[in-house]
This record gives structure tokens, sequence and C-alpha cells, in this order.
């Protein structure tokens, strides 16, 4: 059995219910998505065991049974990572003796060594500084190393930028990437927050009062009409591009897009890297010719594919756009005088400002 | 110092340092138990630990006297077992001295253990913490301080104490004539001297005793620091 098997029930006293069941894939980043109150945390407290499931449930985790009708692995015993929103540093200790208290209990041999995760996470100079005399950011990253160096079989991140102001939120994010990059650590990201998920997660769950109302690749369910994703005010789609080109003379980065050059404010990488772009569906306007005296950069032709079903005053369309896919929300009332039909083709406008870059992945 | 002082003074230490070991190693459970449980049943026991703070010394000496003398069970049970008698014995003192002074360790334990964030002991618990190893890792380090507060006041009141060494241990040398009673004969032989002796001493070493208490505990005795 490989992954993470949930099976799980949890009926608390005010009328709150979780019901998930649901595999985790043993592999990558795993984001749980939701509003406040959807039950991500208890769910993940759940995994953790540091809260029990109803009887009935059962919870897996490659082949080792953590909770069943017969049993329930302490949380001690489960071999998990978990970073906590709010750090939870030992108040009594330095840096150097909270990571110390990780690698003195680990349960396995791990490659994971305490120097390469200080190196990872820069940690180095704070390694003898209390651990009350730390920024958030910087608690955050010694809460991350600290629950790698315990050496664990998954890890458990609960929503760990929610309490960051912006810039230190931007630094985290990024190590986290790297993390992701350097180990071969399955993770659960909780978090309400769709553009951290756009940068770090593989797959996505998507949570409603405690019930699974989505699964898949992130990719792929951003792109989807059906899921409450698309129709938040910051819905966006994922676009994969390949890095070709830095244009000095104007501070851009060309990418390739399915054949299609796409302008982005220059970035500091390498060429030939994957990137993730981020197209919010609402700075993406519909032409049905291609526009030629426009200050728009990117204009990409794409097929219309679907029509959301609506009486509001703005629909969602999604757009094929090679392999990949686009939304983009615009009124009903445009829809009905350029008479947009599925099966057209069309030019979709992308405002190059939209275009978030951060993360190097292979498309899959 | 004649030797008979000599002799309470140690005796008194010995009552104090044996019933110490009690109060702590029942103490500290006691206080944990109180400070994770909110119940009808932690509530009466709560305010059982609390009794000796409020009722006089001499009640709850009778009673003990009454439980303790060699016609009852536990009387009878205590000379069957050790071969001696419990009332007016060193033995007796210990107990009574540890439920009379009990409160005085286990409230500050109690109240230093439930400011220890919960929170802090689940992050203890995903790295790999036994609930033991939490307890001495986490817990302990934390309230060092409310440690040596209970201690010493549990220590200090056992010194202090009379009415319930007065009902339950009567007045032998070398058994049961702690500071106190050697103090209270003094005073009845009207040897004012050798009383202020003994007074003066138990009132230096108390204000002293609280005064570095209260120094290294700036927001009072029963707050920890964390």
């Amino acid at each position: 059995m490989t992954g993470l098997d949930l099976d799980l029930k949890l009926t608390a006293q005010s009328s709150f219910r979780l019901e998930v069941h649901c595999k985790i894939a043993e592999t990558g980043v795993t984001a749980i998505y939701g509003k406040s109150g959807s039950g991500k945390t208890t769910l993940l407290n759940c995994i953790a065991g540091l809260q029990a499931a109803d009887a009935g449930s059962r919870i897996v985790n490659r082949g080792d049974i953590w909770q069943s009708d017969q049993c329930f692995v302490p949380p001690w015993q489960r071999n998990i990572g978990f970073v906590f929103q709010d750090a939870r540093l030992f108040p009594h200790l330095n840096v150097r003796e909270n990571l110390n208290y990780a690698v003195s209990r680990r349960h396995r041999e791990s490659n994971i060594s305490f120097a390469k995760v200080v190196d990872w996470l820069e940690l180095d100079s704070l390694l003898t500084r209390p651990a009350t005399q730390l920024s958030a950011g910087q608690k955050q990253r010694v809460a991350i190393a600290r629950a790698l160096l315990s050496s664990p079989t998954l890890l458990l991140l609960d929503e760990p930028l929610a309490n960051l102001d912006h810039g230190a939120r931007a630094q985290c994010l990024h190590y986290l990437q790297r993390l992701r990059q350097m180990i071969d650590l399955p993770m659960l990201y909780v978090s309400h927050d769709m553009e951290e998920v756009s940068h770090l997660a593989d797959k996505l769950i998507l949570l409603e009062e405690g019930k699974v109302q989505a699964q898949g690749s992130v990719v792929d369910l951003c792109a989807r009409l059906d899921t409450r994703l698309s129709h938040d005010e910051q819905a966006a789609t994922i676009l994969l591009g390949t890095l070709k080109n830095h244009d000095s003379e104007y501070g851009l980065s060309e990418l390739d897009v399915e054949g299609t050059p796409l302008f982005v404010a220059q970035l500091p990488e390498i060429i030939d890297a994957q990137y993730r772009l981020r197209i919010p569906a609402r700075d993406v306007s519909i032409c049905r010719q291609r526009p030629q005296a426009s200050s728009i950069l990117n204009i990409l032709p794409v097929e219309l594919i679907q029509i959301e079903e609506t009486t509001g005053s703005r629909v969602l369309l999604k757009l094929a756009f090679g392999q990949q896919f686009l939304l983009a929300r615009i009124t009903r009332k445009s829809v009905a005088e350029l008479n947009l039909q599925v099966g057209d083709s069309l030019y979709a406008q992308v405002k190059s400002v939209a275009l978030l870059s951060e993360t190097t992945e292979n498309n899959s | 110092m004649t030797p008979a002082e000599v002799q309470a003074i140690w005796l008194t230490l010995r009552l104090a340092a044996v019933t110490l070991v009690f109060l702590l190693a029942v103490g500290t459970p006691l206080a944990w138990w109180l400070s994770r449980r909110r119940t009808n049943l932690s509530a009466f026991i709560e305010s059982l630990v609390a009794l000796p703070l409020i009722l006089p010394p001499t009640v709850l000496g009778f009673y003990l006297l009454l439980m303790f003398a060699p016609h009852t069970i536990i009387g009878q049970l205590w000379q069957q077992l050790t071969g001696s008698q419990l009332a007016f014995s060193f033995n007796a003192l210990v107990i009574g001295s540890f439920i009379y002074s009990l409160p005085f360790v286990v409230q500050p334990l109690q109240s230093a253990f439930a400011q220890v964030p919960a929170h802090l002991l689940q992050a203890a618990a995903t790295l790999g913490a036994t609930p033991i190893d939490q307890f001495r890792t986490v817990v302990l380090p934390l309230c060092k301080r409310s440690f040596i507060t209970a201690a010493s006041l549990g220590f200090a009141h056992t010194i202090g104490e009379f009415g319930v060494v007065l009902m339950i241990g009567g007045n032998i040398p070398g058994e049961t004539r702690v500071l106190s009673i050697a103090l209270y004969d003094q005073v009845e032989s009207l040897q004012f001297a050798q009383a202020h002796r003994l007074a003066g001493g138990l009132m230096l070493f108390s204000i002293v005793l609280l005064f570095l208490l209260y120094r290294s505990n700036p927001q009072g005795l029963w707050r920890s620091n964390t």
C-alpha cells in the first residue's frame, strides 16, 4: 500500500462534522484548501493523532495503520512532522536546542542532516538565539527545520504562512519551494490562500463544510467551472511555460507556452527552466480577431470550450490553449454581443502584470 | 543552645525533609491532574486539598488522632505492618504534616501547570516525545520556579506547624518534640530567654526564605513565569 488512506468521520458536540474519504499521493505536495471553518485543521489534527476521529474511522499511512477500530497510534509514534500556524517553538530553549529536540527523538536514520537543514533554511546565524527572540518569519523557518529534522515520513503544514507579514511570507514561500525540490517527502499543506497553493502544490483537495468537494491536480482543478474555486473573486488558472529569453532593454522575459511567446517582468532565473504562470480570470479579455494595435503584449489563440450557465451579470469562460486551459471572466452582455459559441476560435488578451511566476517544475 | 534544643531543631528539619519528599511525589501528579481536568470529582479533590488552609489545625489533628488510635483500622493495620504504634510517633507527624502542607505545594504547581500551553505539548508529541518525556522536557523546565516555590513553602510550612503536631504527636523528645512544641514548653515554664532563641531564629528563617522567594517571583508566588 502506498500513500495515505483516509476514511474518517468526526462528530463534534457543536454539530460540525468532518467526513473525509480519500487517498493522498505518496509524493509531492497535496494542498487541503477550504474556507476557515471547513475542517482543514481538524483533518490535519486527526492525521497527526492530536485528535481521535470517531469509531469506524481508518487512517493508514504507507501500510501502517494509525487509527482503526483495533488501534490508535499516538502522535509520538506516527513519525510525522507538523508545522503549526503559530510555530510553537519551545520558549525555554534556543534555536539549536529546539532543533536537537527533534533530532534526538528520531524514529529512523535519515539523510536529512542537521547541517543540511540549517543550510537550506539559512539558520546558521540564529542557532544560539533564544526562541523567544526571533521574528515571526524566523520562528516559522526554525519550526520547519525542526519538523524536517524529526525525519518524518509525512510532513503536515497547517497554514504556516498565515501569521506572517508580506515580506516574511514571500521569503518562507521561497524556502518551502526549495524544500519541495530538494527532498522527496510527501507534504500535506493546509491553506485558505489559493495563491500559496498555486505556488507550492501538485495536488489539491477542496474541503467544504467537512467534506471533500473535489480532488485532483492543482492545474486541472483551477480550470474547472464546477467548483467554488473558479467562482472566487481571485479565481485564476495556472499555465506552464519554459523560459526562453531575456529582453534586458525592456526588462522582460519571454516564456514559451504551447508554442506561443508570453512576456513577463524580467526573471533572474536560468533559461529553459519550467515556470508556473498564474492567470487571474478577471484579467483575461476576449476578442474575435487578433487585436492589431493593443498595449497588451500577451495575446493567446484559444478555443472556447465551455460557457458557464448563469443568470448573473458575469460569466466564466473556459478556454483551451493547446493542451492547457484558461478561464476568463467577462460580462454576460459581452457573450451575447460577440455571439460566443462553444467551439469558437478566439483570442485571449492577458494583462502582462497578471503573470506571476515563482516555481520550477515539470509539466506532467 | 541546649542539647534538647539542638535535638528539637534536628527533628524538625528531618520531619520537614521527609514530608517534602512525599509532598512533591504526590503533589506533582495531583497538581497535574487538577490542572488538566475540570470535573466534579476534581473540584471535590481540590477542596479537600485546600481544607487545611481554612480549618484550625487542631480540628485536623483531632480527627487524625482519632484515626491513628491503636484500636482503629488504620492504627491496627499500621501496628501489623510496622510493629509499632502510629499515634504519638514520628510517622504520624509525617502524615499529619503532609496533609497540612499539601495545599502549599499543590496550589503553586497547579497554577503553573495550567499556564503551560497545551499546544507546546502537542508540538512535542509530534516530534516524538511521549507524555512523560513531554513533562520532563517541557513542563518541568517551564515550571522550574514554581517547583522551587512549592518546595520552599511546603518545607517552611511543615517547620512552622504546631496544632496538628500537638494533637497527634504529643511531646516526646527525639520523636515528636519539634521546634514549635519545644518553644511552647519553654514559654509555659517561663524560660523566656531560651524561647527568644527559638522563636527569633524561626522568625529570621521565615523572613529570609519568603524574601528570597518573593524577590525571585516578582509577580507573586502563585504565578508561574511561563
